[in-house]
């Protein structure tokens, strides 16, 4: 008996959710709700205003509208799998599912439906090896890049050598936190500093014992692979048991305004990574104009929002140069796919959209879809509540990285027995 | 009317004792199988079978797992999602170690690994009750998954510490990874619920389902009358823990394909299957499948009405599901504390009187 309900109610969804026609589909899985809501919701409003702008500015991209198809996944899986199924019905060209653990979820499902992922910044770092994950990008840098980033930027600031330093990472204990975790080991050998791991279980409210052993143990540096309400803890904490502020360092997901405003003056100095820098882009003068913005509008101009504005640009770049390729303005999935495959970021384009260093300048390849490997340092300056760049845009180490990305993605390919393409 | 019970004689024990002895529900019991068998394979899309219908089905013998335990037998736990992960790592570690053998016997083998699992945390059952016994096995809940997150065997090793299921056919038809059709990964989990459902209900209408009731209802009167509390206990915490474990088995392998342990199997997922027991209906079979749609569709329909139909804001459709959600919780414990089941049963009196009541 409970079966003929369910099936009356799986007549009405499929009544529900009839296609419209001849749009550019792009679905939002997104998340203002749970505790990741923090960083969920301006890349969200970051990534639809972006498109809501193309739409009213040049009437789309290439003469094709864009339908935002907007989905709450709380950041759980089961919800972005219910939201994967029930937008891909409707032509959805890319996913962006802003989770690292949706991302190894969709891995397998979206190639074998022959969708894009495109995981911007996060997700699985070997998937930058585009022969074995044929629809996977993670450009303009990834997990492994981060790491070295932060471990060559701290090299320089202990003078040219990290013998015998202690660092220590705080992370996620998730697929994301655990992702750098290879890296940081393979660049402990060959720097030869101490590293140790310490994991904050989601969804990372409380910290007391693992700042109980970095007080104890008193790392030189203190790196963090944190996201959502875990940051804002972290931050609070260090600031607790004194830790110096300008030797804990983020990665690019624990570097947003609101993550250090939450600990006042004390988060003066922080550091963070960030491949999007904040400046004033002529395009966010262009949103804010554009009135009917995504959310509240109060996050146009933050690091997150930036981030989200970034990944639509990205990704509209690459339809256009998908649209290219295959002479029609109504793409599908799998033409998308070779748009992302073929897009190359320049410095002028991006001065000509508006956003001129918002990303470091990089083209993607068949061999490899994990772009520049650059980002920037940033330190939080709590009395004039912005941040600062503190260098330019660093590059990561190639010779630690190459090949624990050949290995694990030779893995994968051995395993899921896929024939490396290119 | 739509319960003819006139000329419907038993005429021996067996009969008398069947599981459904009003011929009516009888009939329908086929229907639904039929319908469930030989209709939905072939009209099913991944839509359906992603969000609705399997889901539904492998939470269903994780709510007749848990019935078995805290419905039937009255021990309290609250370490579902912790023996659900013990269900998913056994059956990826046997997955990957054997891939020659057949991934149906896996999950088969994932629940009984489980069961050993579940009756060493049932041990202190035998010595504590109620509220005590909920936080030893919120112990088991917490340990288990921080096990799986800190031992590198269990996710073989992986940089990520996921685990993702490879594909697995059976009779050539896959029925893990991503190339699997809606129609196999949807048929694969109505079979364990079959299968669960009749061992589940014959087992608690049995012997060994009488000591439990005996053991829930006094456990010292039970004592007298020569029930063994260890045996009983231990045994339902077994059993239990069996179902639960092909639960979690067929949640990785089938359903999701990857898992990150602490996400998909943290304290949530134990709260969530008592929720579905606690609101189908405590020591009832069919109340476990009442709760499981119920837990289940519930959100998908919100989703529908709200986001799809009205336009509203995703994340006002969200909140509003917890609201509503724990709004019904309470509602349930004092309208119906014996939930949707009980609900069901008195409908069902008054549609076998109908349309002349008394």
């Amino acid at each position: 008996m409970k079966m003929k309900s369910l099936i009356a109610l799986a007549l009405s969804s499929a009544f529900i959710a009839t296609p419209a026609a001849a749009d550019l589909v792009i679905p939002d899985l997104s998340y203002r709700t749970g505790p990741y809501a923090a960083g969920g919701t301006p890349f969200s409003d970051g990534y639809q205003d972006y498109f809501k702008l193309l739409n009213k500015r040049d009437g789309g991209i290439g003469g094709e509208q864009i339908r935002i198809i907007e989905c709450e996944t709380g950041f759980n899986t089961e919800k972005g799998v219910e939201c994967y199924e029930s937008t891909k019905g409707e032509g959805a060209l890319v996913y962006q599912p802003l989770s690292t653990g949706m991302t190894y979820q969709l891995i397998p499902k979206a190639t074998a439906d022959g969708i894009p992922l495109f995981t911007m910044g996060y997700g699985r770092t070997s998937a930058e090896n585009g022969a074995v994950f044929r629809n996977v990008f993670n450009f303009p840098v990834n997990y492994w890049d981060g790491a070295s980033i932060a471990v060559k930027y701290l090299k320089d600031q202990h003078g040219g050598s990290l013998e015998g330093k202690k660092i220590t990472l705080l992370y996620h204990n998730s697929g994301y936190g655990k992702e750098p975790i290879p890296t940081l080991e393979a660049l402990a050998a060959k720097h030869g500093f101490k590293f140790k791991a310490i994991a904050v279980d989601h969804p990372g409210q409380e910290q007391k014992s693992q700042w109980l052993q970095i007080r104890r143990e008193r790392p030189d540096n203190v790196l963090m692979w944190g996201w959502g309400v875990m940051n804002q803890v972290a931050i609070q904490e260090a600031a607790n048991i004194n830790y110096p502020m300008e030797n804990f360092m983020g990665v690019w997901w624990s570097g947003a305004e609101i993550d250090v405003l939450p600990a006042g003056g004390a988060s003066n100095g922080y550091k963070a990574l960030n491949f999007s820098p904040i400046k004033d882009y002529p395009v966010l003068e262009e949103i804010k104009a554009m009135g009917d913005l995504t959310g509240d509008g109060s996050n146009v101009g933050s690091v997150i929002y930036n981030r989200g504005m970034l990944a639509a640009m990205l990704t509209s770049e690459a339809i256009a140069k998908a649209q290219e390729i295959h002479g029609v303005s109504e793409i599908s999935a799998p033409q998308l796919r070779d748009g992302l495959e073929a897009l190359s970021v320049t410095e002028a384009r991006l001065v000509e959209l508006g956003m001129g260093g918002i990303s470091p300048e990089f083209s993607v390849s068949c061999q490899n879809h994990g772009g520049a490997g650059q980002a920037i340092v940033q330190q939080w300056d709590a009395d004039a509540k912005v941040w600062k760049a503190l260098t330019d845009y660093i590059s990561s180490d190639q010779d630690v990285i190459a090949p624990l990305v050949k290995s694990d993605s030779e893995a994968y390919a051995a395993e899921n027995k896929i024939e490396a393409g290119c | 009317m739509l319960y003819r019970e006139s000329g419907d004689f038993k005429t021996s024990y067996k009969a008398d004792n069947q599981t459904f002895p009003i011929a009516f529900d009888r009939y329908r019991y086929w229907v639904v199988l039929a319908v469930a068998y030989l209709v939905i394979p072939f009209v099913i899309t991944d839509y359906w079978a992603s969000a609705i219908l399997v889901p539904f089905l492998i939470y269903s013998i994780a709510a007749i797992g848990l019935n078995i335990l805290a419905g039937y037998c009255g021990q309290v736990s609250l370490g579902t999602g912790g023996f659900m992960a013990v269900g998913a790592y056994a059956c990826y570690k046997l997955m990957t170690a054997f891939p020659e053998v057949n991934i149906l016997i896996h999950i088969v083998l994932s629940g009984g690994v489980t069961a050993l699992v579940g009756a060493a945390f049932g041990l202190p059952s035998l010595r504590i009750k109620g509220f005590y016994l909920a936080v030893a096995t919120l112990a088991a809940q917490f340990f288990l998954v921080w096990l799986f997150n800190k031992v590198p065997w269990f996710f073989n090793y992986s940089a990520s510490g996921q685990i993702s299921a490879p594909e697995r056919e059976f009779l050539g038809v896959a029925v893990t990874g991503p190339n699997t059709s809606a129609w196999a990964s949807y048929l694969v989990c109505l079979v364990f619920v079959t299968a669960c459902a009749i061992i589940a209900r014959n087992l608690t209408r049995g012997s060994l389902g009488r000591q439990w009731m005996s053991i829930r209802d006094m456990d010292i009167a039970a004592e007298i009358i020569g029930v063994n509390p260890l045996r009983a206990k231990l045994s339902a915490f077994a059993i239990s823990s069996f179902f639960i474990g092909i639960s979690g088995a067929l949640f990785f392998a089938v359903y999701l394909g990857a898992i990150e342990v602490g996400e998909a199997f943290g304290i949530n997922k134990s709260l969530l299957v008592l929720f579905m027991v606690i609101i189908g209906g405590l020591g009832s079979i069919f109340g476990s499948f009442a709760g499981a749609a119920f837990l289940v569709c519930l959100p998908v329909i919100l989703k529908l009405i709200g986001v799809d139909l009205l336009g509203w804001p995703t994340d006002l459709v969200a909140h509003l599901q917890l609201v509503l959600i724990g709004f019904l919780i309470m509602f349930f414990l004092i309208k119906e504390p014996h939930g949707l089941a009980q609900l069901w049963n008195v409908i069902k009196e008054k549609l076998r009187l109908w349309p002349f009541p008394h």
